[in-house]
Order: C-alpha cells, then sequence, then structure tokens
C-alpha cells in the first residue's frame, strides 16, 4: 500500500511539473501585459514533441541519443524521493537528501556530456557555462541543507520535514538563512532569470538552452519535461521544508486531499514570487553570477553559523 | 561662408601635391563635384586624410569607354564627389582603404562586382561575392545580363580565409547565418580565450539580392519601389533619398507641402524605429516587460500609419516628385493624439527603466565605443552620435524641409550600450517635435511636382537622414528615362564593423545586446 502510494506520488510529481511551468508562464505574461496561453500549453508542446521524429546529427555517438532518457530518469528518481504530499513514504526513507544533489549531479554530467558530444560551438559553450555554475551551486546547497539537517540531527528529507512539523512554528535564524541560499541557489540551478533566460533565442547567452539546442522531437520533450520536473523539486524542497504545514502526515484520502491542496498552493504562490522577480530584473552579467552564487554560499555558511551558536546549545 | 573654405584649402593643397583639379558643375546644395587622374586617387585620400575629412561612400559606373569610380568625402555639413576614370580593360586603381579603414568594405564590394581591382589593398578577399558567379563573371559589368545566370543552387562559401587564432585556450565560435531567433543572415565568427572576445570578423553578403543590378532599365517611379525595399525598415529613408538623386538628376524640385510631408514620415519612421530598438535592448539582457511595452507603442503608432498611409512601414509613400497621399485634418489629429501619448507613456516607462539597476548594470560600460574609432570608421547616426560624433545631415547639410526648423541634434560621448540606448530616447523626443513644427508649416498646396525626364548621362545624389544615420543614394539616369546606376550606401555599411571593434573586451554572453544596440541593417549591407 506504501508502495503503490509512493508510486502515485512519483507519477503525480511527474504529472504536475508542466503545469507548474505553465503557470509560472501565465502569471509572467500577466504581469508584463500580455495574453497568456493556456495553462496546458506545455502539455501540447510536450505531446507535439513526442510525437515527432527526432533529427539526430551525424557525429552524435550513443551519449547524445541516451542522455535524454538518462537525465528524464535521474529527475524521475530524484522526484520519489522528494516528500510532495505525503511524509513517510517507503521511497524517501530509502534515500536521504545528499543521495538527491547527487541525481541532480548524474543529470547536468550527462546533460553537459551531450551538449559537448555533437561538437558544435554553442553545445560545449553551454557545458562550460552549465559546468562553472553548477560547481557554485552545489556547495551553496549543500550549506543550506546541511543547515536543516542538523537542526533535525537526519539527512533524510522525510525525517527532517517530520522534525519540523513537530516543532511547531519556531522562528529560527538559520532556517531563514538557509531557505535564502536555497532559492537562489534553485534559480540558478533551474535556469531561471536573472542567471539564465529560458525563452532566449539568442545563442550566445544561453546556458541551459545552448546544451540541448541539437535536441528535437521526443529528445527535446524528455528534457524540456526534466527541466520542469527540476523546477518542481525545488519548488517542493523550498516549499515542504520550511513551510511543512499541510503536508500528509498519515495515508488516510483526507490527509492526502488535504496534503495536495497544499502544495499546490505554496508551489502556485512561489511561482508568483518567482514570475514577479523575473519581471522586475534583467539577466547578469555572466560574470557577475559568481558574485551571486557565493552570496548563496555565505547564506547558507550564515545559517549553519547562526544554528550553531543561537540554537545548538539549547 | 567658413563651410566653403575647407573645399578651397583642399584644392590649394591638392594643387600642392600636384593633383590637377578639373572641377565639375554641381548638382546639389551643400556639394562639390571634382574630376581627378586615377593614379592621384590614392594621393586624394592621404590628403583628404591630414585635413580630416570624413569618408563617406564609394562606387562605380560602367561607363561606354570607362569605368567612373566615386568617392564622396564630408566635412562640416560640406560633401565633395571626387571622381575618376579608369580604362575598361585595365581596370586597376590604388586604394583608399590604406588611409581610410571606412573605404575597406566598400571597395571590396566594387571590386567583387565590377571587377575593379584595388591595388595595395590591406585586405583583398572577396566580401559581397560568395560562390554564385564564377571567377571572371562581375555582375555589374554592362555585359552581364539583369536577370543574373540563375543556377539551381549556390554552392556554399566554404574556403572564405577567416582569421585564425593559435594559442593554448582560445576558440572559435561560428554564429550564423541562420539563428536561433528570426532575424536577417550574417555570420560572426568569434576568437575566445573563456568567455573574453578576442576578436570579432564578420561576414556578409548572404542577402545580397541585386539591387544595383535589377535598378538598371527601371523608370523613376519603379526605382522609387526599389529603393523603398533596400531595407525594409528604412523604407522612407531610401525611397527618399534615392528620390532625391532622381530629382537632381531630373532638374525638379518638390513642393514645400510634399517636403513637408516627407518630413513627417520620415521622423515618424525613425520613432517607430528607435521604439522597437530600445525594447530590443532591454529584451537581449532578459528584461522582456520593457520589450512587450515598447512593441505595444510602436505597433500602436504603425497602426495609425496603416490607417492613414495605407502601409504600417511606410511603404511607396514617397514618389519621384513628392509624395503619394496627402494629408488632411484628422489626419494631423492622429499625429498630434500620438505624440501627445507617447509622451505620456515614455514619462513612465522610461523612468521605470531609468531606476532599475539590474538593467544599468548590464548597460552602462558595456560595448564602449571610444570617440577615436567612431571616427575612424565614419559611423553614423545613433551610433557615432553615442561616442561624441556630432554629425547630422538635417542639421549641418539641411535640405527640405529640414531648412525650415532647428533641429537639435543629440549627442552622448558615453560610446556604451547605455548612450546608445539613450541617444534613441532623445532622437524620439526630438523626432515628436519636429513632426509637431512640420504639421504646423503644413500649407495647402501640391504634394508632387510633374516628372521631366531627364538627359541621358545626367545623375544626382540623394542624401539625406535616415534613422539610422546619412543615407548616400547615387542615381545616374541612361536614355528614355531609364536609370542606368543605382547605388544605395546604408548607414549600416560604415556602422557594421564598428561592431567588430565594440565588442572586444566584452564577454560572448554580452554580444547580443551589444549587437543589438548598434542595429545594422545586413539588407542595406548586402544590398
Amino acid at each position: 500500500m506504501n508502495w503503490l502510494l509512493a508510486i502515485v506520488q512519483t507519477l503525480l510529481f511527474v504529472a504536475l511539473a508542466p503545469l507548474l511551468s505553465g503557470w509560472l508562464k501565465w502569471c509572467k505574461c500577466h504581469l508584463q501585459n500580455r495574453k497568456a496561453p493556456s495553462l496546458l500549453q506545455p502539455y501540447r508542446d510536450l505531446m507535439k514533441l513526442i510525437r515527432k521524429q527526432p533529427v539526430v546529427a551525424e557525429h552524435a555517438s550513443w551519449i547524445f541519443t541516451r542522455s535524454p532518457y538518462i537525465i528524464f530518469s535521474a529527475m524521475v528518481l530524484a522526484a520519489s524521493v522528494v516528500p510532495l504530499i505525503a511524509v513517510d513514504l517507503p521511497t524517501a526513507a530509502s534515500a536521504d537528501v545528499i543521495v538527491l544533489v547527487g541525481f541532480f549531479a548524474f543529470a547536468r554530467f550527462f546533460l553537459a556530456l551531450a551538449g559537448l558530444d555533437i561538437g558544435t560551438a554553442f553545445g560545449g559553450m553551454g557545458s562550460s557555462r552549465e559546468m562553472t555554475i553548477s560547481s557554485l551551486a552545489e556547495p551553496a546547497m549543500l550549506m543550506a541543507v546541511f543547515t536543516l539537517t542538523m537542526t533535525a540531527s537526519t539527512t533524510n528529507l522525510s525525517l527532517a520535514i517530520a522534525h519540523v512539523l513537530n516543532e511547531g512554528l519556531v522562528l529560527r535564524p538559520s532556517f531563514v538563512f538557509a531557505m535564502f541560499a536555497l532559492i537562489l541557489v534553485a534559480i540558478a540551478e533551474t535556469g531561471r532569470v536573472p542567471v539564465d533566460n529560458p525563452t532566449t533565442h539568442l545563442e550566445l547567452t544561453m546556458i541551459h538552452e545552448a546544451m540541448i539546442l541539437e535536441y528535437s522531437g521526443r529528445h527535446l520533450a524528455l528534457i524540456e519535461w526534466a527541466s520542469q520536473l527540476k523546477l518542481m523539486l525545488y519548488g517542493v524542497l523550498i516549499a515542504n521544508i520550511f513551510w511543512p504545514w499541510g503536508i500528509a502526515q498519515n495515508f488516510s484520502i483526507h490527509a492526502l486531499g488535504y496534503g495536495l491542496l497544499a502544495i499546490s498552493g505554496k508551489l502556485a504562490a512561489l511561482a508568483v514570487f518567482l514570475s514577479i522577480s523575473e519581471t522586475l530584473v534583467a539577466k547578469m552579467r555572466l560574470f557577475r553570477v559568481q558574485e551571486y552564487l557565493s552570496f548563496a554560499y555565505l547564506l547558507g555558511l550564515l545559517g549553519m553559523l547562526s544554528h550553531i551558536i543561537l540554537e545548538a546549545s539549547r | 561662408m567658413s563651410n566653403l573654405n575647407w573645399t578651397e584649402i583642399f584644392g590649394q593643397a591638392m594643387d600642392a601635391a600636384g593633383v590637377l583639379i578639373e572641377t565639375q558643375p554641381a548638382t546639389a546644395d551643400h556639394l562639390s563635384a571634382w574630376q581627378i587622374a586615377d593614379r592621384h586617387w590614392q594621393k586624394l585620400a592621404e590628403v583628404a586624410m591630414t585635413h580630416r575629412l570624413r569618408w563617406s561612400a564609394g562606387w562605380a559606373e560602367q561607363g561606354p569607354e570607362q569605368f567612373s569610380v566615386y568617392v564622396l568625402f564630408e566635412k562640416q555639413g560640406e560633401y565633395l564627389q571626387v571622381r575618376t576614370s579608369i580604362d575598361l580593360n585595365r581596370a586597376e586603381l590604388p586604394s583608399q582603404a590604406t588611409v581610410y579603414p571606412a573605404a575597406n568594405r566598400s571597395e571590396r564590394h566594387t571590386q567583387d562586382m565590377f571587377g575593379i581591382k584595388f591595388a595595395e589593398h590591406p585586405d583583398n578577399r572577396p566580401w559581397t561575392r560568395h560562390k554564385a558567379w564564377d571567377k571572371h563573371q562581375y555582375p555589374l559589368r554592362k555585359a552581364f545580363a539583369v536577370q543574373g545566370q540563375p543556377e539551381a543552387i549556390t554552392p556554399p562559401d566554404l574556403d572564405y580565409a577567416f582569421v585564425k587564432s593559435h594559442g593554448a585556450g582560445t576558440y572559435e565560435i561560428p554564429v550564423g547565418p541562420i539563428h536561433a531567433g528570426i532575424i536577417e543572415p550574417g555570420h560572426f565568427r568569434f576568437q575566445a580565450v573563456g568567455e573574453l572576445i578576442l576578436n570579432l570578423e564578420e561576414r556578409f553578403g548572404y542577402t545580397h539580392k541585386g539591387i544595383e543590378k535589377i535598378a538598371e532599365g527601371r523608370t523613376p517611379e519603379s526605382l522609387a519601389r526599389l529603393a523603398g525595399r533596400v531595407s525594409g525598415d528604412t523604407t522612407v529613408g531610401h525611397a527618399w533619398a534615392a528620390c532625391k538623386a532622381m530629382e537632381q538628376a531630373a532638374n525638379i524640385s518638390i513642393p514645400p507641402r510634399a517636403a513637408l510631408l516627407r518630413g513627417i514620415l520620415a521622423e515618424r519612421e525613425r520613432v517607430a524605429n528607435h521604439l522597437g530598438d530600445i525594447g530590443a535592448i532591454c529584451n537581449d539582457v532578459a528584461f522582456t516587460f520593457a520589450q512587450i511595452q515598447f512593441s505595444r507603442l510602436r505597433e500602436d503608432w504603425l497602426r495609425t500609419q496603416a490607417n492613414i498611409f495605407g502601409h504600417r512601414l511606410l511603404m511607396d509613400c514617397i514618389i519621384p516628385g513628392g509624395v503619394k497621399h496627402d494629408i488632411g485634418e484628422a489626419d494631423c489629429d492622429a499625429f498630434k493624439a500620438d505624440n501627445v501619448r507617447l509622451r505620456k507613456e515614455l514619462s513612465d516607462i522610461i523612468t521605470t527603466l531609468d531606476l532599475n539597476s539590474s538593467l544599468e548594470d548590464r548597460l552602462y560600460t558595456a560595448g564602449f565605443l571610444s570617440e577615436d574609432i567612431a571616427a575612424a570608421f565614419g559611423t553614423l547616426g545613433y551610433v557615432g552620435r553615442a561616442s561624441g560624433q556630432d554629425f547630422d545631415v538635417r542639421r549641418d547639410a539641411p535640405y527640405p524641409p529640414y531648412d525650415k526648423v532647428t533641429v537639435k541634434v543629440a549627442l552622448e560621448n558615453q560610446g556604451d550600450i547605455a548612450s546608445r540606448f539613450w541617444i534613441r530616447y532623445k532622437e524620439i523626443m526630438a523626432s515628436m517635435k519636429l513632426i509637431e513644427q512640420f504639421m504646423a508649416l503644413l500649407q495647402a498646396g501640391e504634394i508632387a511636382t510633374a516628372w521631366q525626364i531627364p538627359a541621358a548621362g545626367s545623375s544626382g545624389l540623394g542624401i539625406i537622414d535616415g534613422w539610422r544615420g546619412e543615407i548616400v543614394s547615387y542615381v545616374a539616369f541612361g536614355s528614355d528615362n531609364k536609370i542606368s546606376r543605382f547605388y544605395p550606401r546604408d548607414p549600416s555599411q560604415l556602422n557594421w564593423p564598428a561592431l567588430e571593434k565594440l565588442v572586444l573586451n566584452n564577454i560572448v554572453p554580452d554580444f547580443p545586446v551589444c549587437n543589438k544596440s548598434l542595429n545594422g541593417s545586413y539588407s542595406g549591407n548586402d544590398l
């Protein structure tokens, strides 16, 4: 029963990810005085791409053609360990937050390889930029996550969330720092403004898009879907770690329904916040990203220090 | 009369250098015409450089027995057109590009199209020529058929000798000619270390349409239509320049009302394009909000034009002898309402943009073009004016209707993207004022003069200020009212080389916004 629930939750994750992207696009359009496409547009795009035959470069090796499947699978696995509507699911117990970061790194590794594989200048450029950014983003993310896990004394996400729930509403300076660090990292890792621009057509400014320029058809669909999953994963992480209230702690239909409603509301609010910030700021110069991520790391570090100084003694 | 002095002093300097000058009747105001011997061609450039003349345009023409090669210089609003003749069978001329970098691509274009060899040219690679013609075919020679020699597929231009870079860690990024966005085709080749741009090389010619060739044999009306398609966003500018040249050749002057209407058209074109550009610059740094707002403003502006002139971009509104459509009181009111609305909206939006520090961070100091380089390449329009090049045909060599008003030229000297951004804003404000002044000056009257067939061999040189800057248009007539030569020099031709310089020391991902701030026309460059 529990395993069934875990699978259903993972499927829900995969199924809802495009909806979140559609909602984000909808918010952005309305903030910019534009007519928005339907919320279901990302699904239609994915369907269209899946039906199309992929066009693969002559020089592409197996890395290029397999990477979309590897990346998508890694994101689905990552989704299975993050509590979406309920805690204490068996999948969540089997893997902790470091494994989650590992899944992200695994997917990124193959994405960067695929960018290099076909030998175009843009692919290599995108891969190089992606690795630069991730090498700075990963430590910042780990630092933020460690702050949380030190409070809960576990690296298991499910247990950590349960711990936060049991503690009740306590204002922890460490959590505030960690949350902001995680938000900054999430923006960088999911390729949003001001670090990357997911809607740009300018090859030379691209990071994520540059790596996947040569993809088409179902390959592109899988990669797009994986990106949408990644965005949702980060959203769920931020929402459920720092505001876990509402998440189902038992497996009754009532609790699960309430959990689904809660996470939907939280994600929708986060997307509104993201779309406002994307409307207000221009993309930063590429070399500013280091400062930006160093700041995220600093926030994570401050979170950790304030935990040790203010909270650990209690 | 201080303006006239430099031509005289320059003439004396040329005499002292042993160059015999044959003065020819000038065909227009602010223009002198000389003829010199071909062996003095380079000497001319050298003396011109010491007198700090600006190289403006160069082109050639095939006569019955010889090629005529022209060069146009400008200083303080006075133009000097110098011609030389070379033998058809011994088509060689000393290069001026050794002295004027601005002449580089123009001479290569002439070399490609006419087979006139420019000796000692610093860069003898082809420019407009890709692989469409055999080695010894020169499309602008009279023997070459106007309809060309259509081939199923033009072979790819694979052996162009791009600049190479060597050394550890340097790499090349070829971009285009087909881009991820829907823009004109052009190839950019970067040499970079990490993200830092070491060198940029442009390769154009992908939109070569044979404008110069298909102009031959056209009637004046038909040429005006063609000129309006040299570059779609400058349809008023190019049509005006070509018509002005034809009107000089036919020795007719346009009615005052037609001149004022042309002025209104040209200024409206300027406003529309600047609005689009400001939004596009913001979009290139992912500030989409501004782009959406400016697209809306531009579209509203264009729709008024569609209602009144029947074409959003004002194509074919200018005809030889005048303009095609008259406007009434109601139309003037619509223009005034447009101005009022635009001023109000801009005051809100521009303030928002000005206060946005993330935008400021991207635009200030990026894409710096020094005054020296801007002057060396003779950069025009907003690119030149953002780097301290205080020149505007409308003010310095005024032509109707600008001779009736005071044209204030916006000037910035920071030379960065922000300067080119703010110049556009200032020009929008100035253009709206000009439109109002022109409307106030409108008096009832004719909107076109009857066309008179020009004598065979007569020619004209139309110089006007388009929205990108000075446009030079040369038109020569053959017999029976037929065009024998048309050469439009779009300002982009002189602005593009500046891009290769202003991106240096920038990083690769900043190139698109640098390029957008310059916004050269590929079509106007490739002809």
